[in-house]
């Protein structure tokens, strides 16, 4: 009868009403600036350096200077200037660091080229959102003190990524501590062959 | 005000003079009561035009934030719910919001176009916002509250709420713009298409009441039959109808959702209101939610009873109250029709208007004749005239809604695979 879709469709809004209050699945809204929404692992935006130790930022910066990233940046908002000294990295190798770190974000478009290119792990993307400034020149270039941060916030916002790089730097590590005990062996051996040589020609002439 | 005490008797209970019943009434002449005697009607008056200027503007404020909290929750969000009281960090459930909009309008740029013809541009809210006031001095809002009493109330109501109609084709013609004045057009073409139908839903009480006055119509319909059924006209098979068609009527003249092609926003810019802004737009936005609020009013003293009580053991609540819950009710209808239903096409409208609501308002108008006829009628010829009044309302809408709907609905969509 004429009618009916009328009062099943005021039915369906009542319910819809009705179920508001006492259904939080149905009311989706966060509401922002008090309640943030858990953003997805895979988010990203702008990047960051890491730094393995909190305490020490600027002396444990992974960022060896290689400027790769600084070549590869589309639209080229990554400058870099290396240091003349150099300092023990992760690995204890003595590596350059970047005396200069500065990434123009009102450049940046979020590719995450740089991040894909670096291969010591040291730039990764961040999740940062409330970065709004009032000042549109200086305050959007940020120097490596602000873009400076620890592992630790890295496995906090890319859990499972982190793990990753973790697991590989210490498998590098590893390795690399295995190459030199094995060098160190090696050079031993040789070290210990010179020392037993001089005596050894002697014999056949004998 | 002309707040003398009406003498009806139907009406008399023990509460009908007590304290908080009377206390407006107290209220105003303690006020008044330190001014020379010739004065005291012109500033009762002003007090009468001053009170319902700022409770129905408080109330029109309100609506449009209970409008948009229910919207909200009707579609699962929460709804305006941030604005704090100033310099605090109290919000209320955003209970503000209201104000903030209107310093937001009053401070926003008014712009007029250059052609645009000054006068009548500004005029045409004012001309608007002025008769849709005009209607609220007719409504009985309580058993003493009637701010002015005219024997023909009714007729002055629809005469002053058809004076609207002016203004919508005052603010088209005004703003010199082909959209503007096409679309006054078609405002004007669905206004007074839906004049018909709505006079005819209230012609039937005014046959049956016997009067044009509103406080005489509300007095008929005093008393309750085994002390539960009110008398109202509501309950009457031909009062049913007319209600109806009485609010859908009104939904369509105060341009709400699902008739409000004059301004539909998602079509159109917005119709005759396109050139306005500002507070010259809030003041038109104010007149359709006074046109909404006055034609609920009305509908309440034709239909629902006025102020009385729905039962004599609630009567201890003062009749103002009464009337301002069932106008909140009639309030809540339009919110949640409008977030119900989907706009009608301008055909749909004028022919749902035509040959739908006229016809039936016409068949009404016999069947509340035939009430009045039978009015003697008693026992088991009570039983056959309520019979015959059902199935003269209930026959003819089936039937011509099998007409009307004939190969249109219920409508089959095809999506192309």
């Amino acid at each position: 009868m004429l009618g009916t879709g009328l009062l099943q469709g005021l039915g369906v809004t009542a319910k819809n009403f009705v179920g508001s209050f006492h259904d939080p699945a149905r009311l989706t809204t966060i509401e922002y600036p008090e309640v943030k929404t858990k953003l997805p692992e895979a988010y990203r935006n702008f990047p960051f350096l890491v730094t393995e130790n909190a305490t020490d930022p600027m002396g444990t910066l992974r960022c060896v200077a290689c400027q790769i990233c600084e070549k590869e940046c589309p639209p080229q908002c990554i400058y870099i200037e290396k240091s003349k000294d150099k300092k023990p990295d992760a690995t204890g190798k003595p590596q350059l660091f970047p005396a200069i770190f500065a990434i123009d974000t009102s450049v940046c478009m979020s590719c995450q080229i740089c991040v894909e290119v670096c291969p010591f792990d040291a730039i990764k993307m961040d999740q940062v959102y409330e970065i709004a400034t009032t000042d549109r020149f200086s305050a959007l270039l940020l120097n490596r003190e602000q873009l400076a941060k620890s592992n630790a916030y890295y496995h906090e916002i890319h859990p499972t990524e982190a793990a990753e790089v973790d697991a590989r730097l210490a498998a590098e590590r590893k390795a690399a501590e295995a190459k030199a005990v094995a060098a160190a062996a090696a050079k031993a051996a040789a070290a210990a062959a010179k020392l037993a040589a001089p005596v050894a020609p002697k014999t056949p002439a004998v | 005000m002309n707040l003398a005490v009406i003498p009806v008797a139907a009406s008399v209970s023990e509460w009908s003079d007590s304290f908080l019943e009377r206390l407006p009434l107290l209220a105003r002449d303690w006020m008044t009561s330190w001014l020379p005697e010739p004065w005291r009607w012109l500033v009762n008056s002003l007090l009468s035009i001053a009170v319902i200027l700022s409770v129905f503007g408080l109330l029109f404020a309100y609506v449009t934030l209970a409008e948009r909290k229910i919207l909200g929750r009707i579609q699962n969000r929460p709804g305006p719910n941030r604005t704090p009281i100033p310099f605090t960090k109290l919000r209320f459930f955003g209970l503000a919001q209201p104000f903030a909009d209107g310093v937001k309008s009053l401070t926003k740029e008014d712009v007029v176009p250059r052609g645009a013809d000054h006068l009548l541009h500004f005029l045409a809210p004012v001309v608007l916002l002025a008769f849709s006031i005009l209607t609220f001095a007719v409504i009985p809002y309580g058993r003493h509250l009637v701010p002015v009493e005219l024997n023909a109330g009714v007729l002055y109501f629809f005469a002053a709420g058809a004076a609207t109609e002016l203004a919508v084709f005052m603010a088209g013609w005004a703003s010199r713009n082909k959209y503007s004045l096409l679309a006054a057009m078609r405002a004007l073409a669905q206004l007074i298409s839906y004049e018909l139908p709505l006079l005819l839903a209230w012609v039937p009480v005014v046959l049956v009441a016997g009067t044009l006055s509103t406080t005489e119509i509300v007095a008929a319909q005093s008393g309750w039959q085994f002390n539960v059924i009110p008398h109202w006209y509501v309950f009457t098979p031909w009062g049913a109808a007319g209600f109806a068609i009485f609010m859908i009527a009104a939904l369509a003249e105060s341009n709400r959702s699902p008739f409000d092609l004059p301004e539909a926003e998602s079509e159109l810019i917005a119709g005759h209101l396109t050139e306005y802004s500002g507070f010259k737009y809030a003041l038109f936005f104010m007149a359709e939610y006074f046109g909404m609020i006055a034609l609920s009013g009305m509908a309440i003293t034709l239909f629902l009873g006025g102020w009385h009580a729905p039962s004599p053991y609630l009567e201890f609540i003062p009749s103002y109250v009464w009337f301002m819950g069932k106008l909140s009710a009639l309030l809540l209808g339009f919110i949640w029709i409008r977030a119900t239903f989907p706009r009608l096409r301008m055909d749909q409208l004028t022919r749902f208007a035509w040959k739908f609501l006229v016809p039936l308002a016409l068949i009404n108008l016999g069947n509340a004749a035939f009430w009045s006829l039978s009015l003697h009628w008693s026992g088991p010829l009570q039983i056959l005239r309520w019979l015959i009044s059902v199935l003269v309302v209930v026959g003819p809408f089936v039937l011509l809604g099998r007409k009307l709907s004939a190969g249109v609905a219920p409508r089959v969509y095809r999506y192309a695979v």
